[in-house]
Parts: C-alpha cells; sequence; structure tokens
C-alpha cells in the first residue's frame, strides 16, 4: 500500500494537469529572437510557424500553396504580382494589405542586422498595385525567389507594432499567424495561445501552444515517455526504436531536404595541397572506398537515405541519374594508383563535437584505411570548427546542411565560385554558367535538365562527398491527430488536436 | 570586527574589476568568430558579417571594447544578449531567483544529510552507524550528477510518473507545480554536497570530540547530547561555515550538467549556452554577477564566525 499512497500524495500535491488543449512541444535549443528578419535559428522556424503566417507556404511535395497570399504570377521574369487573401487581420487587429506586405518586405530588406537580406536581394522595388494586389520587381530574374517567400522571408508582420517596437519587435512579435504571443522565459518557454481573429480560424482546434527547449535528447524522450509534452521535433534515430515501441507514443519520419556530408579544402589556403585537394581520382577513391549504408546502419539506425548528391530524395529536382555510389575498395585502389597517390594517402578530418557526427567520423575513418587512406580525426566545437572551415584551415569537414526548398538553395552558395558558403573554394565555370542559367529559367522540366547536368559534374569533381540524407524523426503522443509532415520539418499546427 | 569587515568590503571593487578585466580577456582566447556564429547559414557573405562585427563593436580594438563595455556597466548597463536580443540585466534578473531556489533547495538537503550524518559517524566512531553513513558519503562523492540525474527521471518520472522529468514552474506561479520541478535536481545537487559536509562534519566533530572542554563538559554530568550538540558541534562549525560558503557559492554560479539534465533555465544553462553561442555580454554578465554572490557569502561566513564563535570578536 504504501508506494500507492506515497505516488497518489506527490500526484496531488505537486503536480497539475495540462490544459486539455495545450499542445508542449520540446525544441532542440532555444531559439534565437523571435522577429522574422533578425531570426537565424531553425528551431526558431518552428516557432514561427505558429506564430507567423507567410505569403507562400510547402506542402508534402514541396510544392508552393498559398498561405496569406492567394496565387502569383510573373508578368515577365523580373516582374511578380502577389494576389493577397482578404479579410487577413494581424494580432493586433490591424488589417494585413498590400501596404503591410510592401513593408514587411522591405523591411527584411533594408532593416540593419537583417538575416532576410541575402535571400531576396534581388528585389528592386515593391509596388502597391491595389489593397490586394503588391507588384514585386525583381533587378534581375530569379526564379527561387518565390519559394524563399514560403520561409521567413515571406512572413508579413504588423507595421504598427514593428513600428512602435524598433529592433525590440522580436520580444513581442506581431504576426498574422493562427496563435499570438503571450510569454517567452528564455530558455525555459514560449507561450503562444490560439488568435480567434485568424483567417483560417476552423482548421486550429487547440487552444495553447507551448514550445519548450530541451537540448538532451534522452530527456526529451523521458519527457515524451512520462507525458510532459505531447510532441518532440527531433528523435535521435537511435531512440526511434523506443518510441515505437511505446503504444501510448508514434513515431512519423518523413522526407528532410538537407543532407551530410564531407566538404574538401579544393583551393582555400595551403591547407587545400593535399592529395585529396588536389585530385579528383583521390577523392572518388575516398567515397568509393566508404560503405553509406553501413554507416546509416550503424549511427542513424537505418533511417536515412545514402546519396552521391545535395538535393534531397523527396525534391523534383532530384537527379536520378546520380546514385549513391556502392562501396567498391578494389575501384578506389585501382584509382588510387592511376593518380600515382603514395599509399597511406593522408586525410585530415574536422568532425564537429556530437556523438553521431563523431561516430560517423571513426567509422569513415575505418573504412577508408581500407582502401589506402590515414584519416586523422579532430573532434572540434562546432563554432571553432566553423570559423576555421571560413578561413580554410581545414582538409576535410564533415558539414551538415538543413536544406532549402528550391535547388538553387542547396546547390549555389556552396558550388558557384562566388558562393557564400563555398568553403571549398570550388571553381568550375561550365557548373557556374548552369548554375547562373539555372535561376534565370522558371520551367521546372528545364531547370530540372540543367541542375541535373550540375549534379552530374559534382559528382565527378567532388567538392563535397555527400553521405547522406536525414530524415525527420518526430515523436508524439498517441493523443496527438492531424499532424501533417512536411520536408521542411517544421510543425504545422493547422489541423492539430488531442484527442481526449 | 567592524575594521576587519571594513576591510573585506574595500577589497570588493579592485575584486570585481579584476574579474571583470579576466573575464573579458579569457573569452577573447575562445576560438571561433562571434560573428561566423552569430551570422549561421549566413556565414559566407562578408557584407552581414562585417554588418554584425560594426554593430556589436567587434571591429574595434580590445582595450576600446573593454573600456566600452565597463563604461556600460558604471551606468547601471550591462548590454544585451547578442542571440535573443534581451537585456543581459532582465536575463540575470529573471535566472537569479531560479538559481537562488534551486540553490537554496540543494543546500538544505545537503545540511539536512551531511551534518547530522557527520555527527552520527562521529559519536559513532567504529560502528555499523559510522560505517553506513561512510558507506553512504562515498557513494555520494563518486556519483556523477548527469548520471543520477538520468537514472531519477527514468525511475521517478518516466516508470513511477510520479514528477515531471524537466522543467521549470516560478515559485510565484504555482508553487506546487514549481516544488515538483526542482525536488529532483536539488536532490541530486544535494546529494554530492552532503557527502562533502559530511566528510568534514565528522573530522571536526572527531577533533572536538577530543579536547579538553568536552570532557569538562561530561565531569559536569551533563547529557551526551548536550555536549555533543552545545559543546562539540558548535565548535566543530566553524570549519563547516567555510566549507558551507564555498559550496554555496559553486551552487549559486550554476549547476551546468544537472541544470542540462532537467532543463532547469538557470544561471549554468544560461552560461553554457552563451558560451556555445559566442554571446558575449551575457557570459560577462553573469560570472560578474556571480563573482558578487561569491564575494557576498564569504562576507557572509566572516559574520557567522563571530556569531558561532564569540572568541574570534576581537581577533
Amino acid at each position: 500500500m504504501r508506494r500507492p499512497i506515497f505516488a497518489v500524495l506527490l500526484a496531488t500535491v505537486l503536480t497539475g494537469t495540462a490544459h486539455a488543449q495545450t499542445l508542449r512541444i520540446a525544441l532542440r535549443e532555444d531559439p534565437d529572437i523571435l522577429d522574422p528578419t533578425l531570426a537565424r535559428t531553425y528551431v526558431g522556424r518552428i516557432a514561427f510557424a505558429g506564430l507567423c503566417d507567410k505569403l507562400f507556404d510547402i506542402n508534402e511535395k514541396l510544392e508552393i500553396v498559398p498561405q496569406l497570399a492567394l496565387s502569383y504570377e510573373w508578368t515577365d521574369p523580373t516582374n511578380l504580382v502577389i494576389k493577397l487573401r482578404p479579410g487577413v487581420v494581424f494580432h493586433d487587429g490591424e488589417t494585413l494589405d498590400a501596404a503591410a506586405v510592401k513593408y514587411s518586405l522591405e523591411r527584411h530588406l533594408s532593416m540593419q542586422g537583417s538575416f532576410r537580406r541575402s535571400e531576396i536581394n534581388v528585389m528592386d522595388r515593391v509596388e502597391v498595385v491595389d489593397p490586394l494586389t503588391v507588384r514585386v520587381v525583381l533587378k534581375t530574374a530569379s526564379s527561387p525567389f518565390v519559394s524563399q517567400l514560403t520561409d521567413r522571408a515571406g512572413m508579413i508582420v504588423s507595421p504598427k507594432a514593428a513600428e512602435a517596437a524598433g529592433k525590440d519587435f522580436g520580444l513581442k512579435p506581431v504576426c498574422a499567424g493562427p496563435f499570438r504571443f503571450v510569454e517567452r522565459v528564455p530558455q525555459d518557454r514560449i507561450m503562444l495561445e490560439r488568435f480567434p481573429g485568424y483567417w483560417d480560424a476552423a482548421s486550429i482546434k487547440l487552444d495553447r501552444v507551448v514550445y519548450l527547449p530541451i537540448p538532451d535528447s534522452s530527456i526529451r524522450l523521458a519527457n515524451l515517455q512520462a507525458g510532459s509534452i505531447e510532441l518532440s521535433e527531433q528523435i535521435l534515430p537511435t531512440d526511434a526504436d523506443a518510441v515505437r515501441s511505446n503504444s501510448r507514443l508514434r513515431l512519423v519520419t518523413s522526407d528532410n531536404l538537407g543532407y551530410l556530408g564531407i566538404t574538401i579544402n579544393l583551393a582555400n589556403g595551403p591547407r587545400a595541397k593535399t592529395p585529396l585537394g588536389s585530385d579528383a581520382r583521390v577523392r572518388q577513391a575516398f567515397e568509393l572506398s566508404l560503405d553509406k549504408a553501413a554507416i546509416i546502419q550503424v549511427v542513424y539506425n537505418g533511417l536515412y537515405t545514402p546519396v552521391s548528391q545535395g538535393l534531397s530524395p523527396s525534391s523534383p529536382y532530384y537527379a536520378k541519374a546520380v546514385q549513391p555510389r556502392e562501396r567498391d575498395v578494389a575501384r578506389a585502389k585501382a584509382l588510387l594508383k592511376e593518380a600515382g597517390a603514395a599509399l597511406p594517402v593522408p586525410v585530415a578530418l574536422t568532425v564537429p563535437n556530437n556523438p553521431d557526427q563523431r561516430q560517423a567520423g571513426e567509422i569513415v575513418q575505418a573504412m577508408a584505411a581500407e582502401a589506402g587512406f590515414d584519416v586523422k580525426i579532430t573532434a572540434s566545437e562546432y563554432a571553432s570548427a566553423l570559423a576555421a572551415a571560413n578561413r580554410g584551415e581545414f582538409e576535410a569537414f564533415t558539414t551538415a546542411w538543413s536544406g532549402r526548398v528550391d535547388p538553387d538553395g542547396n546547390l549555389f552558395s556552396f558550388m558557384h565560385s562566388g558562393g557564400a558558403l563555398n568553403d571549398s573554394h570550388y571553381a568550375n565555370p561550365a557548373v557556374d554558367a548552369l548554375l547562373d542559367q539555372a535561376r534565370d529559367v522558371q520551367d521546372v522540366a528545364a531547370r530540372r535538365g540543367l541542375y541535373g547536368q550540375v549534379v552530374e559534374q559534382l559528382s565527378k569533381d567532388l567538392p563535397i562527398v555527400y553521405l547522406h540524407n536525414p530524415k525527420n524523426v518526430v515523436g508524439m503522443s498517441a493523443r496527438v491527430a492531424g499532424f501533417r509532415p512536411v520536408p521542411d520539418g517544421l510543425i504545422r499546427l493547422q489541423g492539430v488536436e488531442l484527442a481526449k | 570586527m567592524r575594521s576587519h569587515l571594513g576591510g573585506r568590503l574595500l577589497q570588493v571593487l579592485p575584486t570585481v574589476l579584476l574579474v571583470s578585466l579576466l573575464v573579458f580577456a579569457l573569452q577573447q582566447l575562445m576560438p571561433g568568430d562571434p560573428a561566423v556564429v552569430l551570422a549561421g547559414e549566413e556565414r559566407g557573405d562578408p557584407a552581414v558579417l562585417a554588418q554584425i562585427r560594426s554593430e556589436l563593436w567587434l571591429d574595434r580594438s580590445l582595450p576600446v571594447q573593454y573600456f566600452h563595455w565597463i563604461g556600460n556597466l558604471l551606468r547601471g548597463d550591462l548590454g544585451f544578449s547578442w542571440r535573443i536580443r534581451q537585456p543581459v540585466a532582465s536575463l540575470v534578473l529573471t535566472k537569479l531567483p531560479v538559481t537562488l531556489q534551486l540553490a537554496a533547495m540543494a543546500f538544505g538537503v545537503a545540511l539536512l544529510i551531511g551534518v547530522p550524518a557527520g555527527i552520527l559517524s562521529a559519536v559513532k566512531r567504529n560502528t555499523a552507524w559510522d560505517y553506513a553513513a561512510n558507506l553512504i558519503g562515498l557513494a555520494g562523492l563518486s556519483t556523477p550528477n548527469f548520471w543520477l540525474g538520468i537514472m531519477l527521471i527514468l525511475l521517478v518520472s518516466v516508470k513511477l510518473g510520479w514528477l515531471p522529468p524537466s522543467g521549470y514552474v516560478p515559485l510565484t506561479e504555482d508553487w506546487r507545480q514549481s516544488l515538483a520541478t526542482t525536488v529532483m535536481p536539488a536532490f541530486v545537487l544535494g546529494n554530492a554536497i552532503a557527502a562533502i559536509l559530511m566528510r568534514h562534519t565528522r573530522s571536526a566533530m572527531l577533533t572536538a570530540l577530543d579536547q579538553d572542554f568536552v570532557r569538562t563538559a561530561r565531569a559536569k554530568g551533563l547529557s551526551e547530547w548536550v555536549v555533543v550538540l552545545r559543546h562539540a558541534f558548535r565548535n566543530a562549525l566553524v570549519p563547516v561555515v567555510t566549507l558551507g560558503a564555498l559550496e554555496l557559492g559553486t551552487l549559486l554560479s550554476g549547476a551546468v550538467l544537472t541544470e542540462q539534465v532537467f532543463s532547469i533555465p538557470g544561471f549554468g544553462k544560461l552560461v553554457v549556452d552563451a558560451v556555445f553561442n559566442r554571446d558575449y555580454p551575457v557570459v560577462q554578465g553573469v560570472v560578474l554577477v556571480t563573482a558578487c554572490l561569491y564575494i557576498l557569502l564569504n562576507l557572509l561566513a566572516d559574520v557567522l564566525y563571530v556569531v558561532i564563535n564569540p572568541r574570534l570578536r576581537d581577533a
């Protein structure tokens, strides 16, 4: 009898019950500022999915669908006309109209400290055509532009609230999303409540949403198992079985837009002068020495997908002709011989100091050794590793990219000679020309052809040895109904409810 | 005594200044460029990096940056968090009650377990009580906090469902929920300190129990517990208070691992996140406030010595 009495006492005295329609979502880290213009973090985008609607959204098939906008039309390659949804109001009761859209887009472009600028800097100006129509005039043609408006650059903020708050807008954001801001305790919680004036109010079944940053994956899992949260936006693949085997929980996996790869330094400073950096055949041998499926099996519980390209298999632009390379140690050895590389070929591999990437690095080390590579691993804290990669102080560096809806976002910055994230300093005029051309073309089939050529060339040059395309692995209480997974991994709250 | 305390107070300002200089200098040695971290996936755009550096004064010389910070500090402005753009002072004020509550509860646990166990162990020297207390003490000392925390979560929260596994609710919002969320982390933290307190109390009590005044007290016919508690324990308290002040100071500086495991938004979690995100103003602010708390605690310990041992009043 003792234990039940104690349990009842503790439960009665110390714990209360959560609101019936309050959804508690665990995040892998605390988001940064909640201002769509200034925000940077991925988890921040998850909170924005409840707070701030965008002009457009994406669906499960990565198609662009209307949200605050009703439709768009390219009247010519640099003129985009957007029709807005009527009857939309912000959380402060102000009307969302063309003037508000113009204000927000210009704020994203020109506000000091804006992180949206580089996403939409092709924009020249925004014109108000009528209260529900805006014309966006671009400096040059840019087919990825509309896809930028499916993320934070497409979020529209209340001009009145933004003007009043200035740089402090993120402390109490006012948008036109399904939930409005209630409070934020840094590193503890972000609380939102249902906005009755939401344009699609019928799709919102929850009263409150609470985002709880819980960085430790095993503690996120424990919270889910104990019923202290209803949803965890990220479950480690190694914890997936624990969720699957629990009848009160549910595991939802879906395709992701990103990748994990090993960036090779080809021309970024003196550290590029290595056999791996100097000869594409050595890089091909390195890739052939790896059994990507085995790495995924060991480190990621077999959940991820091996790839040899930077585009997600779920993307309509995925190049089917470039299939993941199978391990072939004999061919790898032959390539090294052909390249005249002295064995063993030294490779200094930097890996971010987190358990899964370190483990993946160790398996790469063991596999590559069989083909004649001597991989030395340096585990580095992520911020330091990024700074070093930027300065060219690396030979090979394991990097993850969260991915973008448009293929341009996964390729241009990394592979164009003028790309902002081209740490490898890869430069191939043919690839540059194809990437530039793909920005000018609107037709999906034509763009697919261009990106196909890019991916094919990259699989020979190998400035990045792609390892896998991850999955979004979301754990939730079996009470959560109506959850719709989308490859960007964001938790959309439309249609989500808690069963009694 | 008064002059002694006055002297200690005079040392506060140079100590705080020295700490500020050390914090500022040491974090410059941290690898990684804050602008690159803050720029996130825009890190490749030199314009973005230049803009961040200019906005945060990172493009000025180190002395200029330091005196800018100190100048603001003297006006009561601790700066703002680069990451979430909240004023550091408000962040510190939000976290301070959390850390104080957790520290107080943990210290309470430590005192309740450690001191009686230490006394019992000394009084019942070389008996089963003594061995049991030593064994518990050794276990407390050798159990890593993060492991004990995870085990408790698995047992108490996941298996038995008695307490929430993590998170924090302020006392002012709901005291029951607040206790529910802090009782496990307080136990984990208190357990380790209890072990240290037990060992020190035992050793100080053993020394005190061998003193002449204890023998005299017994000869006067006082009961054994009066001898132990009123005479021996009071004399054994000075080293225990010193240790207690140091341990409490450590608790106030934030229990990094325990806060991380239980998702308690206190000083430890704040400063670790700030270090990883190169959020320098937050690191500087929290470390300075912690240093001030440490100094205050040491002053408090000085006062307590005198209260406990009147002979020190003339010292």
